[in-house]
């Protein structure tokens, strides 16, 4: 008998989410103005989890006046004061972050192990840290009493929900601004858990608003005359959208956007931990991550070691239900996203690469792609070009340090990069030359909210985490 | 290229076949040290990750029996007596004296001069005896003495031999000289009939300190002819680790990808609970897989991780705790 590992599903019972949802606006739930609700399922069942409202442009006028309201108290408050706040909802995310993480999972569709291992403790990790910077701005580098811009408007995407939020709330509020929050439309939940969580942290009312819907929705709060601040983190297409919107405005805007990000492994890199940081790279989170490392270079010398290795790796990624604690893949985030995944990688097999994909059973019901990795990649290719925002990596070859960063570079985007190499020079050269925002040496996919996080190019501009995220919510 | 044991003569071939790189100090160094690079970071995020794995019912009644049969159960004291060691061999053959569906374990590993005493008390039992030699723990003895010491217990009926290597000369680079000592260890494993006692290498990982060393040394042992590679002797303050041992795994499957060579792995020293076991398991399983979930390929040395894993057992198969006055003290 081989070692098969029996289920090990976490369980469902310490989360209870409701029928349905309104929207949180000045500390309250309310339905939509015009009644109208979406649902929102889970992406590994096709189940329906929960009815959440669909909130009008009336709606986020109402949530920017309430946000407004609210500003003026917040923002006098003494920074200790608002730290005080953000340590206790870093506080409760900490205990909570097992119901949390159900949720997310459940929403999202990732596996409960990453929800549980990366998602969450980042999620409170963020709110610790600018909890620790409010009342320490004048010493931020932007001189004494740095003030807050005013009603911040968030737009964040589904494939880290609550991550995102956090990315957003904690700088915005520990700086003195008020926020409202639009969810993705797939994944709203954890955002209206978070509003429980404010409301238990006893947060002033209106400070944080969440006002669930779709795209237009989020185009209502984007060009909301009452916003002072736009934060959006999605997709390149929608961030030139936003960018065109808010033109001629005195909003000050940051943008989080796509990525084709490089992973580039020398012949002298620790090969292991290099399989494994591409395997990090491209298959977390099922490689819906706008930093994934899509594209591998690799050093045409190694090629075939390097290739028979991680198969052989990729045949041990376990894809399954993803509240099973074992398993590695979980499901694509919806329909809309696995048509885009499948359409793409039809593409990479119809230009002429070569595809391969360990064999995987795939669940019947839900999303579901299996990990992929395409050969003979040329730059020409789309596969090279587009971002997949799926578990598909492109593996191209290069001969020398220049041609893999030339290569790395020649992209519209430049979110992030990895560098695999046994020798310290090669990587600090080889980083200073590629253009992107995140350079990873030895690792990949690392976060810490110590350190900003941003993009080059098409990937966007401004930076979050760390000293620098303070700048994007502060009127320096 | 097909797979051949370690212990015969096709292995021999395909090791001769490596000759070049053995052939002086010099080309042994430069093999050695052209082998990948270990990034410490990467190696202890990938082993702590799989010991994430949540081994439940099925699956962990399946682990607690191979683990249980993969023990060597081992007494290596400065007070060990033949009394002593033959309560610990009639605890190898019956582990849990309530249950006798409870698996053997692999080998009851003990000291040379107590080698002809284990043999006596698990004559027939199918349980091995294994016997550390090579002036265990340190090495640090003179080269007839320590081919002395190997052949003496292999006459006293070991099994299994658990040699040392010369840390010291590992360390100052003298590779060459490690490799000749750990083939003269294996050519004093052999018996008169022919047949040769199995031969662990332990390297004592937690002396040569980095990674780098440790995937080093394996390849060394494993080109010296070793049947099994094993971390520690259990006698110095870090033995087996999770990464160290995740470490030992990709060398032995790497050595196999390039040889054609399978080479068993034996973590020793500091595994006590079933806890721990299975996560040690997991490695096995997803790093090498099912060709080396059996106790000729993968071994714990360990002495109080049996009675853990009964205790376990017990829980499993009655779903009620089990305490320690219903396993055997030994």
């Amino acid at each position: 008998m081989a070692f098969e590992y029996a289920p090990a599903p976490e369980s469902r019972a310490v989360v209870d989410i409701a029928p349905s949802y309104g929207l949180f606006i000045d500390g309250e739930f309310r339905d939509a103005s015009d009644g109208k609700v979406f649902k929102t399922l889970s992406p590994s069942s096709e189940e329906v989890l929960s009815e959440v409202a669909q909130g009008s442009a009336e709606d986020v006028d109402a949530a920017v006046k309430a946000a407004r309201k609210a500003f003026e108290k917040w923002s006098a408050l003494p920074g200790a004061e608002r730290a005080k706040y953000l340590f206790r909802i870093a506080r409760i995310i900490q205990e909570r972050s097992r119901e949390l993480a159900v949720l997310e999972t459940l929403d999202n569709g990732k596996p409960i192990r990453e929800t549980r291992d990366a998602d969450l403790p980042l999620v409170a990790a963020h709110f610790f840290y600018y909890a620790g910077w409010a009342d320490k701005l004048d010493h931020a580098g932007y001189g004494p009493n740095p003030k807050a811009l005013g009603v911040a408007g968030q737009v964040i995407p589904w494939n880290f929900p609550l991550l995102m939020l956090a990315w957003k709330i904690a700088p915005a509020l520990a700086t003195g601004n008020t926020v409202v929050l639009k969810p993705a439309e797939t994944t709203p939940l954890s955002a209206l858990f978070f509003a429980d969580i404010c409301r238990q942290a006893g947060l002033p009312k209106g400070v944080v608003n969440i006002v669930t819907g779709d795209g237009t929705t989020g185009a209502a709060l984007v060009e909301h005359p009452g916003v002072d601040k736009v934060a959006f983190t999605g997709s390149t297409a929608v961030g030139k959208a936003i960018a065109r919107s808010v033109a001629g405005t005195d909003k000050k805007l940051t943008l989080e956007l796509g990525g084709k990000g490089a992973n580039i492994v020398f012949d002298d890199a620790p090969i292991d931990q290099a399989v494994e940081g591409i395997v990090n790279g491209i298959f977390f989170n099922q490689g819906q991550v706008c930093c994934a490392g899509s594209r591998l270079l690799v050093q045409e010398s190694i090629q075939d070691e390097l290739l028979d290795a991680l198969k052989r790796r990729l045949s041990t990624l376990r894809l399954g239900d993803p509240l099973d604690k074992n398993t590695d893949i979980g499901a694509i985030n919806s329909a809309e996203q696995l048509a885009r995944i499948k359409a793409l990688a039809d593409s990479g097999e119809a230009e002429g690469a070569e595809r391969w994909a360990p064999a995987c059973e795939l669940p019947s019901a839900g999303y579901w792609f299996a990990p992929t990795l395409f050969t003979n990649v040329t730059q020409a290719h789309r596969i090279a070009r587009e971002e997949i925002f799926g578990p598909v990596l492109s593996v191209l070859t290069f001969r020398t340090p220049a041609e893999a960063v030339a290569k790395a570079n020649n992209s519209q985007y430049g979110l992030s990069a990895g560098i695999w190499t046994e020798k310290g020079s090669r990587i600090l050269s080889v980083a200073n030359s590629l253009r992107a925002g995140v350079v990873w040496a030895n690792t990949f996919n690392k976060f810490d909210p110590t350190s900003p996080f941003g993009g080059y190019k098409e990937s966007g501009f401004g930076r979050e985490g760390g000293r620098h995220g303070l700048e994007a919510y502060l009127d320096v | 290229m097909p797979t051949v044991p370690s212990n015969g003569n096709e292995a021999a071939e395909r090791l001769a076949s490596m000759a070049d790189v053995t052939a002086s100090d010099g080309a042994l160094r430069r093999f050695l040290h052209g082998l990948p690079g270990v990034d410490t970071v990467g190696l202890e995020a990938r082993a702590a990750m799989l010991g994430t794995r949540s081994i439940k019912t099925t699956a962990k009644a399946y682990a607690i029996d191979l683990a249980i049969s993969m023990i060597d159960l081992t007494t290596l004291e400065g007070a060990d007596t033949p009394g002593k060691v033959r309560a610990l061999c009639a605890k190898g053959v019956n582990p849990d004296p309530t249950d006798r569906t409870t698996p053997k374990v692999a080998a009851i590993c003990v000291y040379p001069d107590m080698a002809a005493t284990a043999a006596e008390a698990l004559k027939g039992s199918g349980v091995n005896v294994a016997s550390v030699a090579t002036a265990f723990p340190a090495g640090r003895a003179a080269l007839p003495v320590k081919l002395a010491d190997t052949r003496d217990a292999v006459a006293a009926g070991a099994d299994e031999i658990d040699m040392v290597i010369d840390r010291g000369a590992f360390l100052s680079g003298h590779y060459l000289s490690v490799f000749e000592e750990i083939k003269a260890v294996k050519e004093a494993c052999r018996r008169e009939d022919g047949s040769a006692a199995r031969l662990k290498v332990i390297f004592e990982t937690g002396e040569l300190s980095t990674y780098d060393n440790i995937r080093r040394a394996s390849w060394l042992g494993m080109l010296a002819g070793a049947d099994f590679i094993k971390t520690s002797t259990g006698k110095v303050a870090v033995n087996a680790t999770p990464a160290n041992t995740l470490l030992m795994l990709e060398a032995v499957r790497d050595f196999r990808a390039t040889t054609g060579v399978q080479v068993g792995v034996k973590p020793a020293g500091g595994i006590r609970t079933t806890k721990d076991a299975l996560k040690f398991l997991v490695l096995v399983n997803e790093t090498v897989g099912e060709e080396w979930l059996t106790n000729t390929w993968f071994r714990f040395g360990a002495s109080s991780l049996l009675n853990d894993l009964l205790m376990q057992r017990q829980k499993l198969s009655t779903g009620r705790y089990s305490g320690p006055d219903y396993v055997t003290v030994d």
